[in-house]
C-alpha cells in the first residue's frame, strides 16, 4: 500500500456548492428494519468486492478438507474413498460452513476498533441492523463454500440420492442454521477484546462440536460415555438432517432438533449480542 | 431552546471519574467550544451526548430530549464526526456516502446523487472511486464531515476535527465548519488547540479533570485573567532579568518569563496604556533594545494555562492535606 501524501492539487471545498449541499432539508423517513439490514449486507458484499482474496477461506479451505479426509480415512473407515465420500460429503459440507461462521465474529471485532462503528451507533435505525447485516453478507460466503464442496464432491464420485433438489434443500437448511449459529460469534466479537481472542475461543467451540459428532464416523462405534454428547450435539442433528435431505429422505426428528437449536441460538445469542451492542 | 443542557453529568470508568459533574448550557445556532488538555473528559462528554455511552449520573438533554430515556429521538437530530475518522476505510468515498444515505432512508437514486453532490462540494470528486484507506488525513476528515451532513443535522459533534492536519487543510476544515453553522446547525467542537476555539467558537467551556473550570464568551474568559497584557521580545536574551525589573516597577504587575528566552509577558490588572508607553521609554533609557512590543487582551493560551495551572495547584494542595 502506498501512503498518499496530501496532494498539492486537492481542490479546496467550493463555497457555493457547499452552500447548495447544505440547503437540502429533505428528511426521508427512517428505513425499515429489513432495508437497513440489507444495506449493511450490501456493505459486507462491497468488502468482498474490494478484497476478493478473503474468499480463500470459503474455497481453498473446504477443498483441502474434503480431499484430506476422503483419502486419509476413506480406505480405513469405509473400504474405499469412493464409498466413504457418500457418507462424508454432507458432514464435511456442514463442518466447512460452520467453521467459517466464526469470521462473522472477527469482522465485528475488527470494526469495533474503528470509528465507523460509532457512526453506525448514532444513526436512527433499527438497532440490530448492523449485526444482521454482517450475517447476511456472510450468507453469500456460506453458499459459495457449499457450492465449491458440492462441485468437488461430484468430481470425486459423490452421487446424492436426492438429486439436485435434495442437495439444494440440504444446503438451504445448512445456510439457515448457520445464520442462527452466527449470533454466537457476533456476541463473542463484541465481548472479547481482540481479534486473536475471538479466533481462539471459536476454535475451542468449533473443534469439539464438529469432531465429536457424526460427521466422520458412525457414533455407534464410539465409547458409551461419549455417545450421549455426540447424539445431542447440534452439529450431529444438523448433519443428520442435511444427510437425509441429500439422500432423498426426510429425517423429521433431526429436522425438528435443528430447527429448535436454531431458534434457541437466535433468541439467546441474538439478545445477548444486542445487550452488549447497546452497552458498548 | 438550548441545543444542549446538562446538569451534574457523571461517567465513571473503573476508578477514573472521566466526567465528574459537568453542567453545560449550549445555545442553539453557533459553535460552542469544549476546550481542555488530553484526557480532560472532552471526548467522554461528547460520547455521552451522542448516545454512545450511558451516563452514570446526572441529566443531559439535546434540544429538550433526554439522552438517557429517549436516545432514539436524539439520534435523529445529531451527527458525530469522531476523533478517528468515522468512515469505512475499505469502501470508496462514494460507497461510504451511499451506504449512509441509504441508512438514513434515502432512495438508491437519491443517495447516489447526494453522494456525488457532497463529494463535489468537498473537492473530493477525483478521489470518489478510491478506497478511503488511500486518502490523506485532510481528505478523510472532509469525507467524514460530508457524511455527517448527509441529512443536515440540528447538532453536529466535531471531536478534534483538525488534529493531525497541516495548516492548509485545517483552514479548509474551518471554512467548512463556518459554512455549516451559517446554515443553522449548532456545532459542539472539542479541541485542544486554543487558536481553533478562538477562530470558531462564540462560547467556550474549559474542561479539566472531568469538570468545567470556566465558561463564557471568549471576551469574558480573557477578562477573567486580567484586563490585558504587555508582550515584549528583546534583541538580547541577557538583558531579560533587567527588563523584568524595569517592567515590574513601571507597571506594578506580575512579569512572567516566557519559554522563548527573549520574551516576557506582563499581566495587567488595570488599564494602563500610559504606563505601558512609559515603561517602553524607561527600557530605552536603560539601553535595552526591544524588538517587538504589543499591548492587548490576553490570548486564550494565557487563559487556558492560567486556568489549568490553578486546578493543578489545588489538586496538589488537596493531595498534601
Amino acid at each position: 500500500m502506498t501512503v498518499t501524501k496530501e496532494p498539492e492539487l486537492l481542490p479546496a471545498p467550493k463555497a457555493e456548492d457547499l452552500a447548495a449541499a447544505l440547503l437540502e432539508t429533505e428528511r426521508p423517513n427512517r428505513p425499515s428494519a429489513l432495508s437497513a439490514s440489507l444495506t449493511f449486507g450490501w456493505r459486507a458484499v462491497l468488502k468482498i468486492k474490494h478484497v476478493p482474496e478473503q474468499l480463500f477461506d470459503v474455497t481453498a479451505f473446504p477443498i483441502m478438507m474434503i480431499l484430506m479426509f476422503t483419502y486419509l480415512f476413506g480406505g480405513a473407515l469405509a473400504g474405499s474413498p469412493g464409498e466413504y465420500i457418500q457418507y462424508l460429503l454432507p458432514g464435511i459440507t456442514v463442518t466447512s460452513v460452520v467453521m467459517i461462521t466464526m469470521y462473522t465474529g472477527v469482522a465485528v471485532n475488527t470494526d469495533i476498533e474503528k470509528g465507523v462503528f460509532d457512526r453506525f451507533r448514532t444513526l436512527p435505525i433499527w438497532r440490530p441492523a448492523p449485526m444482521v447485516g454482517y450475517i447476511l453478507g456472510d450468507l453469500l460466503r456460506y453458499v459459495l463454500a457449499s457450492t465449491t464442496i458440492m462441485i468437488v464432491g461430484l468430481i470425486l464420485g459423490f452421487r446424492p440420492g436426492g438429486g439436485f433438489v435434495g442437495v439444494v434443500l440440504g444446503v438451504a437448511v445448512l445456510v439457515a442454521f448457520s445464520f442462527a449459529f452466527s449470533w454466537i460469534w457476533t456476541m463473542f466479537g463484541l465481548l472479547l477484546r481482540s481479534e486473536k481472542s475471538v479466533m481462539g475461543v471459536s476454535m475451542l467451540v468449533l473443534f469439539p462440536l464438529t469432531f465429536l459428532s457424526n460427521v466422520y464416523v458412525d457414533p455407534a462405534t464410539m465409547p458409551g460415555w461419549l455417545q450421549p454428547f455426540v447424539n445431542v450435539n447440534p452439529i450431529s442433528k444438523l448433519v443428520a438432517a442435511v444427510r437425509s435431505l441429500m439422500a432423498g429422505g426426510f429425517d423429521t426428528d433431526a429436522m425438528l432438533w435443528t430447527l429448535g437449536y436454531g431458534v434457541v441460538f437466535t433468541v439467546v445469542f441474538g439478545a445477548w449480542t444486542m445487550r452488549l451492542y447497546n452497552r458498548k | 431552546m438550548n441545543a444542549i443542557e446538562t446538569s451534574g453529568l457523571v461517567k465513571v470508568f473503573g476508578d477514573t471519574r472521566a466526567v465528574d459533574g459537568v453542567d453545560l448550557t449550549v445555545p442553539a445556532g453557533a459553535v460552542y467550544g469544549l476546550l481542555g488538555p488530553n484526557g480532560a473528559g472532552k471526548t467522554t462528554t461528547v460520547r455521552l451526548l451522542a448516545t454512545l455511552l450511558r451516563p452514570d449520573d446526572g441529566e443531559a438533554r439535546v434540544f429538550g430530549r433526554d439522552v438517557r430515556t429517549d436516545p432514539d429521538s436524539v439520534r435523529q437530530l445529531v451527527s458525530l464526526t469522531g476523533q478517528y475518522a468515522s468512515v469505512d476505510e475499505d469502501l470508496t468515498g462514494t460507497e461510504n456516502l451511499i451506504l449512509l444515505g441509504r441508512l438514513l432512508g434515502h432512495t438508491r437514486v437519491h443517495a447516489r446523487n447526494r453522494a456525488a453532490q457532497l463529494l463535489e462540494a468537498f473537492g473530493l470528486t477525483d478521489a470518489a472511486a478510491k478506497q478511503v484507506k488511500h486518502y490523506s488525513g485532510g481528505m478523510r476528515r472532509r469525507l467524514d464531515i460530508a457524511a455527517s451532513i448527509l441529512n443536515t443535522p440540528k447538532l453536529l459533534f466535531l471531536d478534534e476535527p483538525t488534529t493531525g492536519l497541516d495548516p492548509r487543510s485545517r483552514n479548509q476544515v474551518w471554512d467548512i465548519i463556518r459554512a455549516i453553522v451559517a446554515h443553522g446547525t449548532t456545532v459542539l467542537l472539542t479541541t485542544q488547540y486554543l487558536d481553533e476555539a478562538d477562530q470558531l467558537a462564540s462560547r467556550i467551556a474549559v474542561i479539566d479533570h472531568g469538570k468545567v473550570i470556566a465558561e463564557g464568551t471568549k471576551g469574558e474568559l480573557k477578562a477573567s485573567v486580567g484586563v490585558g497584557s504587555v508582550h515584549l521580545r528583546l534583541r538580547d536574551a541577557d538583558q531579560r532579568p533587567q527588563a523584568q525589573q524595569v517592567l515590574k516597577r513601571a507597571l506594578d504587575a506580575d512579569v512572567l518569563l516566557d519559554s522563548d528566552p527573549v520574551a516576557l509577558t506582563a499581566r495587567l490588572t488595570v488599564r494602563a496604556h500610559e504606563q505601558a508607553a512609559e515603561a517602553l521609554a524607561q527600557l530605552a533609557r536603560e539601553g535595552i533594545t526591544v524588538d517587538t512590543f504589543s499591548l492587548g487582551q490576553p490570548s486564550l493560551d494565557e487563559v487556558f494555562l492560567a486556568l489549568t495551572d490553578k486546578t493543578d495547584k489545588t489538586d496538589k494542595k488537596e493531595a498534601a492535606a
